[in-house]
């Protein structure tokens, strides 16, 4: 599985190296590699039957437990079918589509690059590297949202939803970190060998929680769901493909994917139930009142993410039937609809409802192709919507607790969504046909052969689920409740109670849709509901936290960040003593008794003048003499190594030292008077607290005497300087072989503080 | 700034300084001295040349400038792991050939040695881009 995502990474580069003239050929080949992929993973759909789980391991960093892993069960078999087939639609389709824009190198090469992610994410068998590729989603979302750079809203719409999954991406990350020191791994077998030990840990909650905002904002549920709406700014392959089919699931997948896991306890089922349905009605209830044909369909999808939320937050085995059976309707339909939406935007020049209409005539293969489409989404018979809705409403009534409220509102939702398919029928099809800017045609075969093809699917599997039941369905059921079970899909299932509620479904809805078309009037009255009662937007409430965090940060910025070299100077020394004071006394070492023997006079005079130096520079007030004077002190510190045989450091503490006066020398000329400015007791702070600096050192130079915490190290260095590495000056040796790491760093730290004074004092004119 | 005496005697100490600086490098091993020692001593040369002339003119008249010996210095520290790699060894081990010489003599040379002068170009070329850019005139 890994060589599959690397031909994806270099067909993904690929596209810029396609000569000129074979360009337009770049989505056909790119479709080509997805059919590929979906073929490859379709042979592989038998062994998933088998349940024989397909699993790779390549070791990265194991000491950390950070591996490359991919499994390949029924619920990776499941996304991994729906991310390639739809890929190899979508990509046909973006062909067509992009044809008129310029940079369509680089669209081709994010749309790419998103599906091995999404692939990737899917197949992970590891949490971390599954974070990894969540992450890469975002990013690319991201760049595809903001596709047409050049408008503000696609730029606006990109960075807040960059922002929404960034933070759910990290909230995901410390989760995952979270339960994974409960047991120890990161790696999926691990944590489904061990859902006990999880759940009775104390950090369950926390990384629930912490796991479940990450879910919740990347499949766009209740509160989060604003950022949807916005993404629509993207061109429509990226929100048939991104924002409908495959990435907007990914929370839904690890939902499923870590169900056996997490699932189960109360606290799971309900907060997710709960958000669930709150989304659900979010979604269908703002759907209504959209006029942008985009905008329907963003909100039909937050319903939908709403109820597959739902579905897995009940988690008996029917809702999680439900639930994967879903996520195929959903996707044939949502990503159809996403592609007739572009197609009717191209070829007419406008999304808007009530400037469309009567398309029929002009579209009539589009229109069939729609009609399938949003049929399954009111869930009509005999497509598979129909059958998706029924056990959606047997799973409903199976909710633990709170069926009757779950089943209540799931049929108000479904209400809703019957109402808001009909009137998408009706509004841009049928009735008369509204002159638009330009007249609607469909030629392009390719606009149609992706919609084409699943909304067929969404009508033959309708008719014969039994075969998608079997071959597909089940294994997944069997990855994500870790239980073999029997499942029988067919369309019919009797007059049962869940029928009725299906015919009370369909005539409420009707009867709404009804309404909706015969009166402007209530169409107008209830946006004006809205617009009052709904006044505060999620997005404006987004919106402010971003700009009181930006403020935030940038008094902290400021406070920290002054720009004054003598306060960060300060701020060093000030915590530097501090810690260093803490750790003196927690040392129990008694101090060595200072023993005074008498050196020669000439060492002892040595450290009179270095002291009596060290004091003038500080009190003198004139810059020649201090930098002397520092100069004095440091050649009398050389003569006092050299007096102790340390030749090696004399000689380099010397020439640093005559290197430091020649830096001062130089930028001597360049400072203004010498002039004292601060007051007295600015400099008694200074003072006090050079004091306390002082002292410390002192004291730690003559405890460090005393403490040996292991066997000294240089007894090593003596002994094999010159028998292991051929050297007789050991401080070299040390500097050259056994260390020979550090100096290099020393040395990067040397290039990089050089590059820095260089770019510093580059003069103005030559500024980069 | 601009005395005769000084700039004739920066010409010839120059050279003496890094003649020492070098000696410092070579001897590194078993004496006193070193790549990062040679390193500053050559450094100075140079900056004791360019107080003497100016240093903007040392700058041009050096033609490479200060960045190309930490260029140089850090590839030829990369260059020192090479022969690691190559024998598998971990990165970074030292390794010693022997070279015969004539009279009875014989020269080690090893990759600390190497990885030593290119502390020794690296040490120049940072000591000469502080110095400059500290000396460096904002131009108008």
């Amino acid at each position: 599985m890994l060589h599959l995502l690397i031909v994806i990474l270099i067909f993904s580069f690929g596209v810029f190296l396609m000569p000129g003239k074979m360009k337009k050929y770049n989505a056909i080949v790119l479709s080509l590699v997805q059919a590929g992929a979906f073929l490859f993973f379709l042979t592989r759909v038998p062994d998933i039957t088998n349940l024989t789980f397909g699993h790779t391991l390549i070791e990265w960093i194991p000491q950390l437990g950070l591996n490359i892993e991919f499994v390949l069960d029924g619920l990776s078999m499941v996304f991994a079918l729906l991310v390639t087939g739809i890929g190899a639609l979508v990509f046909l389709y973006a062909g067509a589509y992009m044809k008129s824009y310029t940079g369509t190198n680089k669209f081709f090469f994010y749309l790419m690059l998103f599906s091995g992610a999404m692939l990737g994410l899917v197949l992970s068998g590891n949490l971390i590297q599954l974070f990894i590729f969540w992450e890469l989603t975002s990013v690319l979302s991201f760049f595809l949202i903001s596709f047409f750079h050049e408008k503000e809203s696609a730029r606006k719409a990109a960075l807040q939803s960059f922002y929404i999954t960034g933070l759910g991406g990290l909230s995901l990350l410390a989760g995952i970190i979270l339960l994974g020191s409960v047991v120890d791994s990161y790696s999926l077998t691990e944590w489904l060998a061990n859902p006990q030990a999880i759940q009775e840990s104390k950090l369950y909650l926390p990384g629930l929680l912490l796991i479940l905002t990450g879910v919740f904002t990347k499949s766009v549920q209740f509160p989060f769901h604003f950022w949807l709406p916005e993404a629509m700014q993207a061109p429509a392959p990226v929100s048939s493909y991104l924002h409908s089919a495959t990435m907007v699931k990914a929370g839904v997948f690890l939902l499923a994917r870590l169900n056996p896991v997490l699932g189960g306890t109360q606290e799971w089922i309900y907060i997710i139930t709960l958000i669930g349905i709150l989304t659900m009605l979010t979604g269908s209830y703002f759907a209504l009142t959209q006029t942008d044909i985009k905008g329907i369909l963003a909100y039909t999808t937050i319903n939908a993410l709403g109820v597959l939320v739902l579905l897995l937050g009940i988690g008996t085995r029917e809702s999680i039937m439900a639930a994967m059976l879903f996520l195929f309707i959903h996707a044939f339909y949502k990503a159809t609809l996403f592609m007739i939406a572009g197609l009717i935007e191209k070829k007419t020049g406008t999304r808007e409802i009530n400037e469309l209409g009567g398309l029929v005539k002009y579209m009539p293969v589009t229109f069939v192709i729609a009609l399938l489409s949003l049929l399954s989404m009111a869930g009509l018979p005999p497509l598979l919507g129909f059958l998706g809705k029924e056990l959606i409403y047997e799973a409903k009534i199976q909710s633990p607790g709170i069926a009757s409220v779950v089943l209540i509102l799931g049929v108000t939702s479904n209400i809703f969504m019957v109402a808001i398919s009909l009137f998408f029928v009706r509004k841009v099809f049928l009735g008369k046909y509204k002159t638009t800017n330009k007249v609607p045609n469909e030629k392009g075969f390719a606009f149609l052969i992706g919609p084409g093809i699943l909304a067929l699917l969404s009508l033959l599997l309708g008719l014969s689920p039994s075969n998608l039941g079997d071959a597909v369905i089940k294994p997944a059921i069997t990855a994500v409740s870790l239980e073999n079970v029997e499942i029988k899909l067919k369309l019919w299932h009797g007059f049962n109670q869940v029928f009725f509620m299906s015919l009370f479904t369909i005539v409420a809805g009707s009867f709404l849709f009804v309404a909706m078309l015969k009166s402007k009037k209530l169409m107008n009255a209830w946006r004006k509901f809205n617009s009052i009662v709904f006044s505060i937007q999620f997005e404006q409430v987004f919106a402010w936290i971003l700009e009181k965090f930006v403020m935030v940060s940038t008094m902290k910025e400021k406070a920290v960040q002054h720009g004054y070299h003598r306060y960060y100077i300060l701020t060093i020394f000030a915590f530097t003593s501090i810690l260093l004071w803490v750790q003196f006394f927690y040392t129990q070492t008694p101090m060595q008794e200072i023993n005074f023997t008498l050196k020669p006079f000439y060492i002892s005079g040595l450290a009179v003048v270095i002291i009596l130096v060290a004091l003038a520079s500080a009190v003198l007030r004139s810059r020649i003499v201090t930098i002397v004077a520092m100069g004095v002190a440091g050649y009398g510190i050389a003569l006092i190594f050299l007096y102790y045989s340390a030749i090696d450091l004399a000689i380099t503490q010397i020439l640093v030292e005559t290197l430091t006066i020649v830096m001062f020398m130089a930028i001597l000329q360049r400072l203004p008077r010498f002039a004292v400015l601060s007051s007295k007791a600015t400099r008694l702070r200074d003072f006090s607290i050079a004091l306390v600096f002082g002292t410390i050192m002192t004291f730690i130079t003559l405890k460090a005497i005393n403490v040996n915490l292991n066997r000294p190290i240089s007894d090593f260095f003596l002994e094999n300087s010159y028998t292991r590495a051929y050297g007789e000056n050991v401080v070299n040796v040390i500097l050259v072989d056994f260390r020979a790491l550090d100096t290099l760093g020393e040395v990067t730290v040397l290039t990089i503080a050089a590059v820095g004074v260089y770019l510093l004092l580059l003069p103005k004119k030559n500024k980069l | 700034m601009n005395s005769i005496i000084l700039q004739i005697a920066a010409r010839y100490l120059k050279w003496i300084l890094i003649v020492f600086a070098v000696l410092a490098l070579l001897r590194g091993h078993n004496h006193p001295g070193g790549g990062f020692i040679g390193g500053l001593m050559a450094g100075l040369a140079i900056v004791y040349r360019s107080f003497a002339y100016n240093a903007f003119q040392i700058k041009e008249e050096l033609k490479d400038r200060p960045e190309r010996y930490i260029a140089l210095g850090l590839s030829v520290i990369l260059l020192s792991f090479v022969p690691s790699l190559i024998k598998n060894a971990t990165l970074m081990t030292g390794l010693w050939f022997t070279i015969p010489l004539p009279f009875n003599e014989e020269l080690k040379l090893g990759t600390p040695f190497l990885f030593d002068i290119g502390v020794f170009f690296t040490v120049i070329g940072v000591t000469l881009m502080f110095v400059f850019s500290l000396t460096q005139k904002s131009q108008p």
